[in-house]
C-alpha cells in the first residue's frame, strides 16, 4: 500500500504508488464537460470517479465540517465529497480528491484549504487532495498537467460547450423525448475515442467534427412551438451545477422555456485575458503578457469555430469574447476580475443584445463579486435595456425551492407579457 | 354570464374573491388558514355553493402557497406579483408604484416607463410575520401594537434586515424601560425602512403609490409610518379598500381568457387534492414508544436541588434574579442550594414590574422567619434591575450559569443555554471558562421562533412541543436563521406534513443550529463528556431528545434548566457572605415607583439612544450609553488607537502643502479609503488639488444613500459609501476620486495583496447605481499602488490625461505619496507602541481590536472601542503590532492585505501575556468565514481566549458587553488559576 509523504511545506502529496492504487473522487460541475474531462484523466491512467450524487445528505455533510457562512458551491463540494468517502462504498483509505483552484482575490481561491480543514475535522487528513491549476500552484509527483493533457482538455471544453449549446436548442422543441440526450452520450463518447487515436484535436478536425455534431443535433425532429428563451448566467458553479442551482435547467425546461446557458469557454478565456491586462493596469513583465496573448488567440480562434458552424445552421450562436467585451464598456473596467467579474455583466449583455432579455442571474447567498457584478449592474441594464427581464436568485442551504422558483415564475410571467408585447420588436445588437 | 374566482394562498392566510363580468367583487374572503391551506381554501370556496351551484366558472389560483394546491388539484396558477400588477391595472390605473407586503413577502411593482416588480430577496424575511413575531415577544396582539405605536413619541433605531436582528435590538430597548409605544411605532419603521431599502435598488418611489396586503390593509400605525417615510400627501398614498385581496382579484382576472368549467368539478378537484401529499425529507423519530419516552423523563428528573418548604423554614436566604431577554427568572435558596421559592415568567415587556412584583409576593411569604442576606442579577435587565431594586451584585450571564451547572454537576466541562432569544455555549477546562461561543446575531431568537410559530398555529407552546413527541416522520427543516426556517416550513406544509411532523422538525432544526451553527462542532466529543443543558428551550422535551440524538450522548438537564441563571446568581450572593443585604426592604418597596423616558444623548457623535429610568421620583439609572459622560462624569481617556487613528485621518483635509488651485476634488472616506487616505491626500495636495473628504459617518448619512444599494446583503461599511458619495455631489466638489483597487499595499507577509471584491470594486457599483453621480465627474481608475515603480509610469499618465498634469510633476507627487503613508503607518505603529508602554507602566491590560482599516468609523464600530476602554483596557489596533510577525505559511490561503494583519497580530498577542484579541466582523462579510476560524485556532493553539464581535448597522451594544464581560470574567478566572 502507497505509503503517506509529505512535502516540504507539511502539505499530504498524491504519489505515484496512489496513482496506481488510489481512486480519485471529483466532483461534478458541468456534467457533459466535467464526464468527458474523466474520460481523459482516465485515458492518462488515473482512477477517476466523478460524483454525480445529489441529496440532502451532501448538504448536512457541508454543513458539519464547512464554516456555514461559507460560500454554498464550497460547502457542496466539499460536503459532495466527504458524503462519498463516508457513504460511497470507498475504501477511505484508497481515494483522493480533485479540486479546482482558480488563484483569484475571491474567497473560492480557498476551498482546497477548506477541504483540508473539513477532512482534519472529520479525522481523514490522511487522504490526499490535489490541486488542479493552471497557476503552477501545488504540485503533486502523482499527478501533473500535462501539456497535451491540458490540450486535450480544452479541445473537450470546446466540444462540450458546442454540444451543450446544440442540446440546450434542441431539447424543449424534440418531438421524440430523450433524442438530444442520446445524441449527446453518443458524442461524448466518439470524440473521446477519437481524442485516444490522436484524432480531433486540430482546427480543422475540430471544424469538421463542430460540422458533424451540429448537423447530427439539426436532424432531430422538433416543434415548431415558440418558446422563450431564459438566459442562466451566475456564480459559476451555481450557474453550471444542478446540484448547486436546484436543477434550474429542468425547472426551466418543465414550465415551458428554453434554457440559454453561456458556455464555459469564455470563462476561461477571461481568466487568461486577466493576467494579460494586469500588465496593463499595473505593470509587469511584457513576456507574461506576450505568453497569455498567445494562449488566448488560439482558443479565441477555436472560439471562432465554433460560432462559425453554429452561423451555418439554425441555431442560435454565441458572440466572440471580444465582442462581449466591447459591450461591456461603460459598464465595468477590464481589471474587474475576482470571481467571473466583468464576464457575467458581459454575458447579460450578449444575452440581451442576442435577443434573450430574460435572464435569471443565480448566485449563492452572500457572493462578494456578484454584489457588484450580477446585482449591482441590474439597475443599469435596466435603465440601458427597459425591456430586460432579469431576477437574481440566491442559493444556500436554507433557501427553499419554493422561494426561488416563485421568483422565477414571476420572471416568466413578465417575459410571456413581454413577448406578446414586443413580438414586432427586433433583437437591438442583430448582427454585431 | 362567467364568473371568475381567483384564490391567493399565501403563507399564513387564504383569499377567495368572485368577480363578475363587469370586475365587480361579488364576495371576498380573507382568512389565516394556521397551516392547512388547504382544507381552508377547499370550505371557502364551499361556502359560496349558494351563489356558484350549477354555474361554469373560470378559476385561477395564486400566492406563494398556492402553487403547490394548483399543481395537486390540477388548476390554473398565476405568479402574485404579476397578479396583482394585473389588479392594479384594472382598478387603480394611473398609479405609479405599488407596495404589498403580505405574510411572508414584500413586493414592490413599478408602472411607468418600464415596469419593474420586485420580491423581497430570500434573505430579507417576513413582514407579515415578523410583525406577528415583534407583537409575541411585547405580549401583545397585532391591533394592540398598532394602537400603541400611533402614540409613539420617538422612534428608535432598530435594525431593518430580518425579524431576527430587529429582536435583538428591541429587547434591550424594552428590558432597559423604553416606552412600548416608541417600540411599535419603530417596529413599523423598520419595516418601511426594510421594503424601502430592499426593494427600490435605486429606483425613486414617487407619484401615487398604491398600498396592499393584508397588514397595510389592517394595521394604520403602518400606514403611517409608510407615508410619513414616503411623504405623501392623502391623493398619493392609496389604501384601496379591498387592499388584501387584491392578488386574488388579480388572479380572477388573470382567469378571463382561460376556459370555464362546472363549479361542481372545481370544487371536486379541489377537494381531492386536499389529501395528496408529497415526498418530504424526514428523519427519525424522537421517541419509539411511551416506554421509552417515560425512561427519558426519569433519568432527566434525577438531576434536581432540593425542595425546601418556605412556609416551614426559617434562616438565611439568598435571591438570584435572571432578568433575560424575554423571562424574568427568579429564586430564593437557603445556603446549602436548596429550593425555596421559584419563579419563571414571561418579563411582558416590563421586567421591573414583574421583579416588584415577585419580591412583594417574597417578602410576604418569607415573613420575620427568613432572612435575606445576598442578592445578584444577571442576564440581559441586569443593571436596571440592579439599580431599581439595589441588588448587591450584577454578574454577567456566562458566570452566573457557571456557576449553577458546576453545582450539579462538578465534571461539567461544556454547558449549552438555550434561552428565548441567546445560546450561550462554553467550554469549562481546569475549572474555568475556557471558549465562550454566543450565537450570532443571525441564528439567534431560536427558542421564541418555536413559541412564535406554535402560537401563529394556534397553540400554546407546550402543547405544541408535545406534538411532535411520537411522530413517526419529523420534517427535515434544515439548519439555518429563524426566518429561513420560515420558508422551509411553508414549504413542508406546501407537500402535506401534518403539524405534529413540523414540531419535531422545528425542534430538530433548533438543536441542529445550536451545535452547527453556533458550536460548530463536528461530532459530540468535540462538545465534552459531563454537557449540562440548560435554558427555558431545553424544558422542551422534544428539543432535548433532538440534542441527545444528534450528539449521540445522554446529558444532564437539571430540573430547574429553566432558571439556571438565577440559581447562580443567587448562589454567587451567597458567596459574598455579606452581613446583610442592600436589596430594598419590605416597606421601601410599597412605596416604588418607576418611570422611563427615552432621550437622544448629545455629547458626542455616537448619540447613544439613552433611557433615563426614574425610580421612587428620585433616584435615576440611565441606559443606553456607551460612556459616563451623560452621567454627569467625564468620559474616562484610556490610550485608544481607533480614536487616534481616526481623528488623524479626518484631519487629512483641505490643501495641505499645496495652494489648491487646481480645484476641489472630493474623496468618500469609507472601505479601503480608511488605508489610502494618506497616500491620496499627498498626492492630490502636492498637485495643488483642494481634497474635500466626505463628512462624519452617521445613521443619517447611510439613509441619505440607502435608496441607491442594489444587494441588501452587502456589509454595512460598502452600504454606507452611498451616502458618503451622495454628500460629495451635494458639497459641489469638482470631482470625486475613488478609485478601483483589486489590489492593497503589499506587507510581504501574506501569499497575496489582494483587496475583498467589494472593496475592490465598489466604485463601479456606485458609479451604476447612483443617478446623482452623473452631476458631477466620477474618477474610479484602476489603481495599482502595490507596484510603486509601475505606479510612477501608470499614475503619472494618468494625471496627464485626466488633468493635463506634467508627467514630471506627477511622478514627484506619487514619490511624496509612497513617503507620506510610510510616516503615517510608522506614525500609527509609535503611538500604538506608546499606548502599549503606557498601559504596561499603569498595570492595565490590553485589547488589540483587530478588524478592517475601515472599522474605525464610528458609524461602523458603534463605539465599541469606547465600550472597551471603559471597562479599563487599553485599546490598539491590529495594524500597531502586526507588522512586529514576519511571513508564515497559514493553514489557509492568505491573500488578503487587510486580512493577513489580523492573523499577524494574533501570533503576536499570543506571545505577550498582558493582551488579548478581540476580532471585529462585520454582517455579510465573506472573507471572514474563513479569517474568523483561523484567528480563532491560531489564539487557542497560543493559549489565548477567543472573542468575536458580529457588527451591523444596528448600535445595540448588549450582546457585545455580554462578550466582552465574559471575556473579562474569563481573564479574571486565568488569573486565579494563575495561568
Amino acid at each position: 500500500m502507497a505509503s503517506l509523504v509529505y512535502g516540504k511545506d507539511g502539505r499530504l502529496l498524491f504519489t505515484k504508488e496512489m496513482k496506481a492504487e488510489y481512486t480519485i473522487l471529483m466532483p461534478q460541475m458541468l456534467p457533459v464537460h466535467f464526464g468527458m474531462f474523466r474520460q481523459l484523466l482516465v485515458l492518462e491512467g488515473y482512477k477517476v470517479d466523478m460524483l454525480e450524487t445529489n441529496h440532502r445528505g451532501i448538504v448536512d455533510e457541508g454543513l458539519k465540517y464547512v464554516h456555514n457562512d461559507t460560500c454554498y458551491p464550497a460547502l457542496l463540494v466539499i460536503g459532495q465529497l466527504i458524503d462519498a468517502i463516508k457513504h460511497g462504498g470507498y475504501d477511505p483509505h484508497k481515494v483522493a480528491l480533485f479540486i479546482t483552484q482558480t488563484g483569484g482575490g475571491c474567497r473560492a481561491s480557498n476551498y482546497i484549504h477548506l477541504l483540508r480543514k473539513a477532512l482534519e475535522k472529520a479525522e481523514l487528513s490522511f487522504i490526499p487532495v490535489i490541486s488542479v491549476n493552471l497557476s503552477g500552484l501545488e504540485k503533486n509527483p502523482g499527478f501533473s498537467l500535462t501539456l497535451p493533457l491540458i490540450r486535450k482538455m480544452i479541445y473537450a471544453m470546446l466540444y462540450g460547450d458546442l454540444i451543450v449549446n446544440a442540446a440546450n436548442q434542441v431539447r424543449p422543441y424534440e418531438l421524440s423525448p430523450g433524442d438530444a440526450d442520446r445524441l449527446v452520450d453518443v458524442w461524448q463518447g466518439r470524440l473521446i475515442d477519437g481524442f485516444q487515436a490522436g484524432k480531433g484535436m486540430d482546427r480543422k478536425q475540430l471544424r469538421e467534427n463542430f460540422d458533424a455534431i451540429l448537423a447530427d443535433f439539426a436532424a432531430v425532429p422538433v416543434s415548431q412551438e415558440e418558446k422563450v428563451r431564459v438566459g442562466v448566467v451566475g456564480e459559476i458553479y451555481v450557474k453550471f451545477s444542478p446540484l448547486g442551482n436546484n436543477d434550474l435547467e429542468s425547472f426551466l425546461l418543465s414550465e415551458g422555456a428554453e434554457p440559454v446557458v453561456p458556455g464555459l469557454t469564455d470563462f476561461i478565456i477571461f481568466k487568461i485575458f486577466n493576467r494579460e491586462v494586469d500588465v496593463d493596469i499595473y505593470g509587469g513583465p511584457w513576456v507574461k503578457k506576450k505568453v497569455c496573448q498567445i494562449f488566448k488567440h488560439y482558443i479565441e480562434a477555436c472560439q471562432k469555430d465554433m460560432i462559425a458552424a453554429l452561423e451555418k445552421t439554425r441555431f442560435r450562436a454565441p458572440s466572440t469574447f471580444e465582442e462581449m467585451h466591447q459591450l461591456v464598456h461603460g459598464y465595468l473596467g477590464d481589471g474587474n476580475k475576482m470571481g467571473e467579474g466583468w464576464l457575467l455583466t458581459g454575458e447579460m449583455l450578449e444575452l440581451i443584445h442576442s435577443g434573450v432579455p430574460n435572464i435569471v442571474c443565480t448566485q449563492p447567498f452572500g457572493c462578494l463579486p456578484n454584489h457588484i457584478v450580477g446585482k449591482g449592474m441590474i439597475r443599469k441594464l435596466k435603465d440601458d435595456y427597459p425591456y430586460s427581464n432579469i431576477v437574481a436568485i440566491d442559493y444556500d442551504p436554507g433557501a427553499t425551492k419554493i422561494n426561488q422558483e416563485n421568483r422565477i415564475k414571476l420572471m416568466l410571467a413578465n417575459a410571456k407579457a413581454l413577448a406578446k408585447k414586443e413580438q414586432a420588436r427586433e433583437p437591438v445588437g442583430a448582427g454585431i | 354570464m362567467t364568473l371568475r374566482v381567483g384564490i391567493d394562498v399565501g403563507s399564513t392566510t387564504v383569499k377567495v374573491v368572485v368577480l363578475d363580468e363587469d370586475n365587480e367583487l361579488l364576495f371576498r374572503s380573507y382568512e389565516r388558514h394556521y397551516s392547512k391551506a388547504r382544507e381552508r381554501a377547499c370550505e371557502t370556496l364551499a361556502s359560496i355553493e349558494e351563489m356558484l351551484q350549477g354555474r361554469d366558472v373560470r378559476l385561477m389560483v395564486t400566492g406563494s402557497a398556492g402553487l403547490g394546491l394548483a399543481k395537486a388539484a390540477g388548476l390554473d396558477f398565476v405568479q402574485e406579483v404579476y397578479a396583482t400588477a394585473a389588479a392594479v391595472d384594472a382598478y387603480v390605473p394611473d398609479t405609479d408604484a405599488v407596495i404589498e407586503l403580505g405574510g411572508e413577502d414584500a413586493k414592490i411593482i413599478f408602472f411607468g416607463g418600464a415596469l419593474e416588480e420586485r420580491m423581497n430577496g430570500s434573505c430579507a424575511g417576513g413582514t407579515g410575520a415578523f410583525i406577528d413575531q415583534m407583537a409575541t415577544l411585547m405580549d401583545v396582539t397585532v391591533d394592540e401594537l398598532d394602537a400603541l405605536s400611533l402614540e409613539h413619541e420617538k422612534i428608535y433605531p432598530i435594525a431593518s434586515r430580518c425579524g431576527v436582528f430587529a429582536k435583538s435590538d428591541i429587547q434591550p430597548i424594552l428590558n432597559q424601560g423604553g416606552r412600548k409605544e416608541d417600540v411599535a411605532a419603530s417596529i413599523f419603521q423598520a419595516v418601511v425602512d426594510q421594503t424601502v431599502a430592499g426593494l427600490t435598488q435605486g429606483r425613486e418611489l414617487k407619484g401615487k403609490i398604491v398600498f396592499l396586503g393584508g397588514p397595510l390593509h389592517f394595521l394604520l400605525g403602518l400606514r403611517e409610518r409608510f407615508t410619513d417615510t414616503l411623504q405623501l400627501d392623502a391623493d398619493h398614498a392609496v389604501f384601496p379598500q379591498d387592499g388584501e385581496c387584491f392578488a386574488a382579484m388579480g388572479a380572477a382576472l388573470c382567469a378571463t381568457d382561460r376556459e370555464a368549467r362546472p363549479y361542481d368539478e372545481l370544487l371536486h378537484m379541489l377537494q381531492e387534492s386536499r389529501d395528496v401529499s408529497c415526498v418530504v425529507d424526514t428523519m427519525p423519530p424522537l421517541f419509539q414508544n411511551q416506554a421509552d419516552y417515560d425512561a427519558f423523563i426519569a433519568r432527566h428528573d434525577a438531576s434536581a436541588p432540593p425542595r425546601l418548604d418556605i412556609a416551614a423554614y426559617s434562616g438565611d436566604a439568598y435571591l438570584g434574579i435572571d432578568a433575560g431577554s424575554t423571562t424574568t427568572k427568579i429564586v430564593l435558596i437557603a445556603p446549602d442550594g436548596g429550593l425555596l421559592y421559584s419563579y419563571y415568567h414571561s418579563n411582558l415587556g416590563d421586567p421591573v414590574a414583574i421583579v416588584l412584583g415577585q419580591l412583594k409576593e417574597i417578602y410576604a411569604q418569607c415573613g420575620s422567619r427568613i432572612q435575606i442576606k445576598g442578592s445578584a442579577v444577571t442576564g440581559y435587565g441586569e443593571d436596571l434591575i440592579k439599580n431599581a431594586f439595589s441588588c448587591d451584585l450584577g454578574l454577567v450571564e456566562t458566570v452566573a450559569h457557571y456557576r449553577a451547572a458546576a453545582h450539579f454537576n462538578p465534571d461539567v466541562d461544556f454547558i449549552i443555554d438555550i434561552g428565548g432569544q441567546d445560546m450561550k455555549c462554553f467550554k469549562i477546562r481546569n475549572g474555568a471558562v475556557d471558549s465562550i461561543m454566543l450565537n450570532e446575531a443571525c441564528s439567534s431568537g431560536c427558542g421564541s421562533f418555536i413559541e412564535t410559530f406554535a402560537k401563529a398555529l394556534g397553540y400554546d407552546i407546550a402543547a405544541f412541543a408535545k406534538l411532535g413527541l411520537f411522530t413517526r416522520r419529523p420534517v427535515d427543516l434544515g439548519s439555518r436563521c429563524t426566518v429561513f426556517m420560515n420558508s422551509s416550513v411553508k414549504q413542508a406544509q406546501k407537500d402535506g406534513a401534518s403539524v405534529e411532523d413540523i414540531s419535531a422538525g422545528l425542534s430538530i432544526s433548533i438543536v441542529k443550529n445550536a451545535i452547527y451553527k453556533v458550536i460548530r462542532a463536528a461530532n459530540a466529543d468535540d462538545l465534552g463528556r459531563h454537557i449540562v443543558v440548560q435554558g427555558g428551550t431545553f424544558h422542551n422535551d422534544a428539543v432535548l431528545r433532538a440534542f441527545e440524538q444528534e450528539l449521540g450522548r445522554d446529558v444532564t438537564r437539571p430540573t430547574i434548566a429553566g432558571i439556571m441563571g438565577a440559581f447562580g446568581a443567587a448562589l454567587a450572593a451567597r458567596d459574598l457572605h455579606l452581613a446583610g443585604s442592600a436589596l430594598l426592604s419590605a416597606g421601601a418597596l410599597e412605596h416604588f415607583s418607576h418611570s422611563a423616558k427615552p432621550v437622544t444623548c448629545g455629547l458626542c457623535t455616537n448619540h447613544c439612544s439613552l433611557t433615563v429610568n426614574t425610580f421612587d421620583s428620585g433616584r435615576r439609572f440611565i441606559s443606553g450609553n456607551r460612556c459616563s459622560r451623560p452621567l454627569g462624569q467625564e468620559k474616562a481617556e484610556l490610550p485608544d488607537l481607533y480614536r487616534y487613528k481616526y481623528e488623524k485621518l479626518r484631519a487629512m483635509e483641505g490643501k495641505g502643502l499645496g495652494n489648491g488651485s487646481r480645484g476641489r476634488i472630493g474623496i468618500p472616506l469609507g472601505l479601503n479609503m480608511y488605508e489610502n487616505l494618506p497616500f491620496w491626500f499627498e498626492l492630490f495636495t502636492r498637485l495643488d488639488f483642494e481634497v474635500v473628504l466626505s463628512p462624519v459617518s452617521s445613521r443619517k448619512l447611510y439613509i441619505k444613500g440607502q435608496r441607491t444599494i442594489p444587494s441588501d446583503t452587502v456589509c454595512y461599511p460598502a452600504k454606507l459609501m452611498h451616502g458618503h458619495i451622495e454628500a460629495l455631489v451635494e458639497a459641489g466638489v469638482d470631482a470625486i476620486f475613488y478609485p478601483c483597487m483589486s489590489y492593497n499595499f503589499d506587507e510581504k507577509s501574506s501569499d497575496n495583496n489582494y483587496n475583498c471584491p467589494v472593496v475592490a470594486y465598489y466604485p463601479e457599483l456606485l458609479a451604476a447605481n447612483m443617478p446623482d453621480l452623473k452631476k458631477t465627474r466620477f474618477l474610479d481608475p484602476y489603481a495599482g499602488l502595490h507596484r510603486p515603480r509601475d505606479y510612477e509610469r501608470i499614475g503619472s499618465q494618468w494625471f496627464a490625461d485626466t488633468f493635463g498634469i506634467p508627467r514630471k510633476q506627477a511622478v514627484n507627487a506619487i514619490r511624496a505619496a509612497y513617503q507620506a503613508y510610510d510616516l503615517y503607518k510608522q506614525d500609527i505603529h509609535h503611538t500604538g507602541q506608546r499606548y502599549i508602554d503606557e498601559a504596561r507602566a499603569k498595570g492595565l491590560p490590553i485589547i488589540v481590536l483587530a478588524g478592517r482599516p475601515y472599522h474605525i468609523d464610528p458609524e461602523i464600530d458603534h463605539g465599541i472601542n469606547d465600550l472597551i476602554t471603559s471597562f479599563g483596557f487599553v485599546l490598539v489596533s491590529e495594524d500597531a503590532v502586526a507588522f512586529h510577525e514576519s511571513y508564515a505559511p497559514r493553514k489557509v490561503l492568505n491573500q488578503w492585505t487587510f486580512q493577513a494583519r489580523m492573523y499577524d497580530a494574533a501570533r503576536y498577542v499570543c506571545q505577550q501575556p498582558d493582551m488579548q484579541l478581540v476580532q471585529l466582523v462585520s454582517f455579510g462579510c465573506g472573507t471572514d468565514a474563513i479569517t474568523s476560524d483561523e484567528v480563532r485556532s491560531i489564539l487557542e493553539q497560543g493559549g489565548k481566549l477567543y472573542t468575536l464581535l458580529k457588527i451591523d448597522d444596528i448600535s445595540n451594544l448588549g450582546a457585545v458587553k455580554i462578550r466582552l464581560r465574559s471575556l473579562m470574567a474569563a481573564m479574571e478566572e486565568r488569573e486565579r488559576h494563575g495561568d
